[in-house]
């Protein structure tokens, strides 16, 4: 980007705020900020796996046998959603630097509808969940000596899907409404920071999940 | 005003690569999966997400294109995220009690029932 | 002794002479509450954090009270949840955000030449944030209160506590998120809206500490708001993995804790050092001895900070082996700590000192914070902490730091910039008093306590043997000086708004950007975007200014 005079109709397009110098500069912030986030992000997310991590290695083999009872067709389906809406999200940014403003809206429209598939597919889920009798404290249902382990590892399945479940949504929000910004011709190559950010956030969202898929539903499929 | 594009236009050659790598690591990872690859099955699964979440950082979200400071504080998180569980290994991998007792009332619930 | 108080004084108006912030948007309810300019949300953070000093020393006054006679005046139950409550409310809604959401907030722009943070709307977020998590606290606390002590500690706080404990967790959860807000602005500020030729090195000590803090406020909190989040579903659905009888690992939930609430002790005296290290040079008329340790050392601060976490849980059934990792690692905390002391002392050497309010404040923060770190090596070792653990010795180690220390360096630091934040002068002859009663009450509170703990009194009863009464008369007789300290400001300081003579731009003849620009500060700090072109505290030892 240069930092060309600006015509004034584009300086009110570019909501350059009094603190800073330049469009870029205010451009950058943004996005140092947002990764900033996800670095905290990272750490929320961090102390669930690491009560993950001492489950599964204090009752090894409890852990598999409940880990080995996860829908992982599902699981892998929602993987397989998820990695294709970052790459929707990673071309609707793509899009809106070289000013594809309605590529741009479009993208971003499958994007939020690929995470509404996602959510969907997790309900149901959720929904075959609490049929099967294991969603520990409200309707679980299992016996035997690994029964406990079982409660624990659901507790944490529920607690990590469903606070990554929650970004989802907020995530669907945000992308829904860079796209209808960006339909209505909110943005420009000069101005697409919010659609980037954005974007960092969905990535993050999906970040997360390509950790929970194998830890979730991969773990104890051949054995403890 | 500029040009208006009619439709979506072609994908990025990049991008397009990129998501077709992470499909087939996902096929990759869920067959391995199934290997009796005893206790490595972990490290192969771990390994596998670690490189496509490689991917999507670099691909995706430009991480390595940007400058340094986001690098900073991606680094920051994974590495304070690392403060956590080495120090509190210190612990758990020396500690020389392990869980017993009788675990049969799974929720502490049908002490009421 | 001479001052150099009024000197650098001007009474005409300020260059550029235009509304304050304070009344270019009016005064309407509505012009504060949906501010975006950071001095005047740092105004509604100082008036929200006053409320919660208040609310949380009104908790310790009854706790002295109580343990005034051996058996106490109050039910256990009750003392449990007013220490508790004291706990609770000190902690996340005065110490954590005391210094960087309202002197953090009101200067870091300022002292980097900026017309604002760089995320103000996260800003005014922060403070709803905020708002909220102290209106759910109070409900909890008016609702009967929680008996869990400030730490939460499972299985206790999940199985058998009978207190609101859900609305308490929600309480800190919420204003954790606050904290990472404000903790995100200040990083992403400082890193990106430096004005022209302000280098790292030409930066504030303060901005540096208050970037240090902001670290850990940004790194450590959200593993507490996670933990947080799993007790309280813990508790509501009695399944869990913290709880023994479940299968879990209370040991796991204390990992947890201290990762974050470790870390938050450096959240709370952090930015205390940052104001120190603005006082001292000022009123010592000498330049920073050593900026660059005293910079760096923060930063190594808030990194070994989480390095040392286990130390709260050396008797809590932790291995031997990690007892002495963890055991190490604290005493090399001291190192950081330490030098900043000396560059202090150092700075004073030879300086051309006088004592006005602040400068009290601050050497009283120097006194006690040496005290309050020293004892701290004594619980860091391993053998005399099994002694100590849970005594009057903790809690006496850790007042020192946070009351005496944080406290000290808060009144220090509203004090020194009263001028620059409200335009006008505090009366000095009462902030001196003030500041002595606090120094001497402070002492008396609990300097008695770390007696007490060696003696072997435990902490968190609301009765005791009889033979350590005098200790804890003396300890309570103490404590009502310091309420008088602490409720002076209030008076002389809110008289000071209306009838305070008029400060100029630069009463105390200063370095640093924020005494370029009126006092109080126009809507977005300056007129012109300073360039910086010098290194900061360029004192010399005569009171005229030096940068203007």
């Amino acid at each position: 980007m240069s930092e060309t005079p600006l015509a004034p109709q584009d300086l009110g397009r570019l909501h350059l705020e009094p603190q800073y110098a330049t469009a870029r500069q205010q451009a950058e912030t943004a996005a140092f900020g947002m990764w900033v986030f996800l670095a905290t992000e990272v750490l929320f997310f961090g102390g669930m796996l690491f009560g993950y991590t001492y489950l599964r290695a204090t009752f090894p083999e409890g852990f598999a046998e409940a880990a080995r009872e996860t829908h992982v067709i599902i699981g892998t389906i929602n993987t397989v959603v998820l990695l294709t809406s970052s790459f929707t999200m990673a071309w609707a940014v793509h899009a809106a630097e070289r000013d594809r403003r309605r590529a741009t809206a479009l993208l971003l429209a499958a994007t939020a509808l690929l995470g509404l598939l996602f959510l969907g597919l997790k309900g149901l889920e959720y929904y075959k969940e609490w049929e099967e009798g294991v969603v520990p404290g409200l309707n679980f249902h299992k016996d035997g000596p690994n029964a406990h382990v079982a409660a624990m590892f659901y507790y944490l399945y529920f607690m990590l899907t469903g606070v990554h479940g929650l970004h989802v949504t907020i995530g669907i929000g945000l992308v829904a409404l860079m796209a209808v910004r960006a339909w209505r011709g909110g943005f420009s190559a000069r101005y697409y920071t919010p659609v980037e950010v954005t974007g960092l956030y969905w990535h993050f969202v999906d970040l997360v999940w390509i950790f929970l898929y194998p830890l979730i539903y991969l773990a104890g499929r051949s054995g403890p | 005003m500029r040009s208006v594009d009619a439709g979506l236009g072609r994908p990025p050659r990049s991008l397009l690569l990129t998501w077709l790598a992470l499909l087939g690591l996902v096929a990759l990872t869920l067959g391995l999966a199934y290997a009796p690859l005893g206790r490595f099955s972990i490290v192969v699964a771990l390994t596998i997400a670690a490189v496509k979440a490689g991917l999507v950082v670099t691909l995706f979200m430009k991480l390595f294109r940007g400058p340094v400071l986001a690098r900073v504080a991606a680094g920051a998180g994974l590495f304070w995220l690392g403060i956590l569980f080495s120090l509190a290994a210190t612990d758990y991998l020396t500690r020389n009690d392990t869980a017993t007792g009788n675990f049969s009332l799974p929720t502490g619930r049908e002490e009421s029932r | 002794m001479t001052t150099a108080t009024f000197t650098g004084q001007s009474e005409e108006p300020a260059p550029g002479s235009q509304a304050s912030y304070l009344t270019a948007e009016g005064f309407t309810l509505r012009s504060w509450l949906l501010t975006k300019d950071h001095k005047r949300i740092a105004i509604l953070y100082t008036i929200s954090i006053t409320l919660f000093f208040f609310v949380g020393g009104a908790a310790a006054t009854l706790i002295r009270f109580n343990l005034v006679t051996p058996p106490g005046l109050f039910q256990p139950d009750t003392y449990n949840r007013l220490f508790t409550m004291h706990g609770i409310v000190m902690v996340w809604f005065f110490l954590i955000p005391s210094i960087p959401t309202t002197l953090g907030n009101f200067l870091i722009p300022l002292m980097i030449g900026a017309k604002d943070l760089a995320f103000p709307r996260l800003n005014l977020l922060s403070w709803y944030l905020f708002v909220i998590a102290g209106v759910l606290g109070l409900i909890a606390i008016g609702a009967g209160g929680v008996d869990t002590g400030w730490t939460f500690y499972t299985p206790f706080s999940t199985m058998y506590s009978n207190g609101y404990v859900v609305l308490a967790l929600a309480a800190v959860f919420v204003s954790g998120f606050s904290s990472i807000l404000t903790g995100l602005n200040f990083i992403v500020s400082i890193h990106r809206l430096r004005a022209p030729g302000l280098t790292w090195y030409r930066l504030p000590v303060f901005c540096w500490s208050n970037y240090a803090t902001a670290l850990i406020l940004v790194l450590a909190t959200p593993i507490l708001a996670i933990t947080l989040a799993l007790v309280a579903v813990e508790r509501l659905l009695k399944v869990g993995i913290f709880d023994p009888a479940l299968g879990g690992d209370p040991l796991l939930f204390q990992h947890l804790f201290w990762f974050y609430s470790h870390p938050a002790v450096y959240i709370m005296i952090l930015p205390g050092f940052g104001v120190i290290s603005e006082i001292v040079p000022c009123f010592a008329r000498k330049p920073l001895f050593g900026y660059k340790f005293v910079v760096w050392s923060s930063i190594a601060i808030a990194g070994i900070g989480f390095f040392v976490w286990a130390h709260h849980m050396f008797v809590a059934g932790i291995s031997l082996y990690a007892g002495l990792v963890f055991s190490l690692l604290s005493y090399i905390i001291a190192v950081p700590s330490a030098i900043k002391v000396f560059n202090w002392t150092a700075t004073l050497h030879k300086g051309w000192i006088s004592f006005d309010a602040p400068m009290l404040y601050a050497l009283g923060f120097i006194g006690l914070f040496t005290i309050g770190g020293l004892t701290g090596l004594f619980v860091a070792n391993l053998a005399f902490d099994v002694h100590a653990t849970d005594t009057y010795f903790v809690v006496a180690h850790f007042h020192y730091i946070m009351v005496g220390g944080m406290v000290s360096a808060y009144f220090g630091g509203l004090h020194y910039w009263w001028p620059k934040i409200t335009g006008r002068l505090y009366p000095e002859w009462w902030a001196r008093i003030a500041a002595i009663l606090i120094f001497f009450g402070f002492n008396l509170t609990f300097f008695p306590q770390f007696i007490l703990g060696y003696l072997g009194m435990q902490r968190r009863y609301a009765s005791y043997p009889p033979e350590f009464q005098i200790w804890n008369v003396l300890s309570s007789a103490g404590a009502s000086i310091l309420a008088v300290g602490y409720a002076l400001p209030l008076f002389y300081l809110g008289w000071s708004l209306w009838r305070g003579q008029k400060a100029g731009p630069n009463p105390w003849a200063a370095t640093g950007l924020e005494w370029r620009t009126p006092s109080p500060p126009p809507p977005h700090n300056f007129d012109v975007t300073p360039t910086v072109t010098r290194p900061p505290y360029q004192y010399r030892p005569d009171p005229e200014p030096q940068d203007v």
